[in-house]
């Protein structure tokens, strides 16, 4: 078997794939497997069965509701993403204003595992740290960011937060992302509009600390009535305070 | 202006131009995501004929996305060269294909021709060809630029060194680019995409960049793909800017959704140009583009997305680049579905953008929500290698780690190179035959004692 180029102590410096060593011009056979492996977990992570009920019983306490969009399978979900961006009827029936200033969305995304992972866990930090008036939790099957348009808007709620399964990739499949939207209206919302917290994973960023910068963003768009690119500008400011109950 | 054909008892009424373009081209998600797509396998192969008899000079008159509202077809129809379309201005789109292969049509006949062509007409005529036609037509083509070194002179294969990190650590990223120095990538160009598009990391990154090509020599150029904004920034307060990079599009709406237009592109390139600091030549401009990215900002005007990214090339053609790819599998699913569809796309974007006169290259990839692997990508990369290619991605071990999403090592890069009997660019080679990188028989060393290597490894003084 082949063995690793000689200059494998670069690898200190970076996570990317470096010295694999060579077996003629191709990888060496561990090195292969290792990718095949990363790929694999990648595209299993894309594919797992969305479990909502289980998201549901993990949250300690907080009332959810359980929604699916028109996307009505994994399949036209991933062809189609404006599918995953709005719901049927029977999904929109289940939403009734009420005095909401936020609502929590747990969206499968492109990463089910992501969410089946760490999904409860990041939601349960979320909702007990930030003293806002939220909403029940919305549980997502085949949902996209935007989704949270279409939620918060039946709801009333003036924040809305999405937490959803991102792309995987090879280094990790199981990575959250956060977007916060203020005062968002469905189909006219764009990324422009959002601020967004990704990465969040135990080995990337850490679930409480991407909770804390959630909470400092929520408060942040209340205050400046807006979020998307001027809230950017603020958030990268000195001003963003460090956590001091890291981990 | 209408086109039909009938087969059997069917006639097949196709509205205008850019419909029996949209209707012809080979089935891919994107385009039945945007409705524009054949219905069935038959109604496609009735606008292939029906395309087949289509006049190339129709397509000087009829203008897909229009003249009025949009400064992409304003720039394709003002710079149309009638002397240089005059060998083919009577064909039909079905025997311009015909002429493309037969033998009398040299490289030299090409590359005269390719001032003389639309962007809409290398895509028709692509709907006519298969995979081999593709490869056979784009093989005659070489287009040659030059900066630091010499890219696309027959029997060469370049490589961009892609040295991205997460969080753009400066050691991190040169730990990638000597690993991709020592694997002989790099000749393309060292080009990061940087994990946050601001002036202070930008300027960061080329001073190492330059820092680190300057102390080993190399006889090549770096760029950071910034947003043009930020590159034109970064070059009035001095920066080192070997290459100005920018994604483009086929459409003034899509360009504006990247923040661009022509006039800001006209304006890196002369900044650029004034910076003298090419040592062979002058191509100081990088472009990438991508099938898919006009519908992605609703700004497509219901034209296939193969046709878009071709006017994307009429767009980079402007400013002549020194080296042009397309990310043909980064997209996702909902564009190219699958592996077949990949492939396909990157064949055409490749045979197209030369046929216009651009310096070609592939980022050969995927993503992990599309039907795609590695099996696919060595398919796309030795199709490649045996179309002419010029260029192709190094990433260490295929994965970015930045972007999250595959592309081509430097292993496979070794691969495609000894498999096709291709060779580096000729300062770059002589380059790494000078440092004892490259052994006398071309190849990859994999020991370091007796090379220049350990300098290559002693990069603690680094900025």
């Amino acid at each position: 078997m082949s063995g690793d180029d000689e200059w494998s102590a670069l690898r200190a410096f970076t996570p990317a794939r470096l010295a694999q060593g060579r077996a003629g011009n191709a990888l060496p056979t561990s090195r292969l497997l290792e990718f095949q492996l990363a790929h694999a977990r990648a595209r299993d992570a894309v594919w797992a069965p969305f479990d909502p009920a289980k998201i549901a019983s993990d949250l300690a306490g907080f009332e959810s509701i359980a929604v699916e969009t028109n996307a009505a399978n994994r399949h036209a979900y991933l062809m189609n993403p404006s599918l995953g961006r709005t719901l049927p009827p029977a999904s929109a029936s289940k939403l009734t204003r009420g005095p909401y200033d936020a609502v929590l969305v747990i969206a499968d995304g492109l990463s089910p595992s992501a969410i089946h992972a760490h999904g409860a866990a990041l939601a349960n930090i979320v909702l007990s740290r930030a003293p806002h008036r939220w909403a029940p939790a919305i549980i997502v099957t085949n949902g996209r960011v935007a989704i949270g348009d279409e939620i918060a808007a039946a709801l009333g709620a003036s924040l809305a937060v999405v937490m959803i399964g991102e792309r995987p990739g090879l280094s990790a499949a199981d990575s959250i992302g956060l977007y916060l939207t203020f005062a968002p209206k469905p189909g006219i919302s764009t990324d422009a509009d959002r601020n967004c917290i990704s990465n969040v994973r135990p080995e990337g960023l850490p679930l409480a600390d991407a909770a804390h910068r959630l909470a400092w963003l929520m408060d942040r768009a209340i205050a400046m009535q807006q979020s998307g690119v001027a809230l950017k500008e603020a958030a990268e400011s000195p001003t963003l305070p460090a956590r001091a109950d890291s981990r | 202006m209408a086109f039909a054909h009938t087969i059997g008892g069917t006639r097949y009424v196709f509205d205008d131009l850019k419909t029996l373009l949209a209707r012809a081209t080979p089935d891919r998600s994107g385009d039945r995501l945007a409705g524009v797509a054949a219905a069935i396998a038959e109604e496609r192969v009735a606008a292939r004929m029906a395309l087949a008899d289509v006049p190339l000079s129709t397509f000087l008159t009829e203008h897909v996305v229009p003249y009025e509202t949009d400064e992409v077809t304003r720039l394709i129809a003002d710079t149309h060269d009638a002397d240089a379309f005059a060998p083919v201005a009577s064909l039909t789109v079905g025997e311009f294909r015909d002429w493309l292969l037969a033998h009398e049509t040299t490289g030299t006949k090409l590359a005269a021709l390719a001032p003389g062509l639309t962007p809409e007409m290398a895509a028709a005529v692509s709907k006519l060809m298969r995979n081999q036609d593709l490869i056979a037509v784009a093989r005659k083509i070489n287009v040659v630029t030059r900066f630091n070194n010499t890219i696309g002179l027959p029997g060469r294969l370049s490589v961009r060194l892609q040295p991205n990190h997460p969080t753009d650590d400066l050691k991190g990223i040169a730990a990638s680019i000597v690993d991709g120095l020592l694997y002989g990538s790099g000749d393309a160009v060292i080009g990061i995409n940087p994990a946050t598009d601001n002036v202070a990391t930008v300027t960061q990154l080329l001073g190492m960049l330059d820092a680190l090509r300057q102390r080993w020599d190399v006889p090549t150029q770096s760029c950071v793909l910034a947003h043009v904004t930020t590159t034109l920034t970064v070059m009035e307060a001095g920066a080192p800017v070997d290459l100005v990079f920018q994604s483009v599009a086929g459409s003034e709406a899509a360009n504006k959704s990247f923040g661009i237009d022509l006039s800001v592109l006209h304006e890196a390139h002369e900044a650029a140009l004034s910076l003298k600091r090419g040592a062979l030549g002058d191509n100081v401009m990088y472009f990438e583009t991508g099938q898919g990215s006009a519908l992605s900002a609703n700004a497509h005007h219901g034209v296939d997305q193969q046709t878009m990214d071709c006017r994307a090339y009429a767009v980079a053609r402007a400013f002549k680049p020194l080296l042009v790819n397309t990310v043909v599998g980064f997209i996702g699913p909902e564009y190219l579905f699958d592996g077949k569809q990949i492939v396909r796309a990157g064949l055409e974007d490749h045979f197209c953008g030369k046929l216009l006169g651009l310096p070609m290259g592939v980022d050969v990839c995927y993503t992990n929500h599309a039907e795609a692997d590695s099996d696919d990508m060595d398919n796309l990369l030795t199709l490649l290698g045996v179309a002419g290619c010029t260029y192709v991605m190094g990433v260490p071990g295929a994965d970015d780690v930045m972007l999250s999403y595959q592309s081509t090592s430097f292993h496979d890069a070794l691969y495609v190179r000894e498999a096709m009997g291709l060779k580096p660019a000729p300062e770059f080679e002589a380059w790494l035959l000078r440092m004892g990188l490259m052994d006398g028989t071309g190849r990859m060393r994999t020991k370091l004692e007796g090379t220049g290597a350990r300098a290559l490894l002693n990069f603690d003084g680094f900025p």
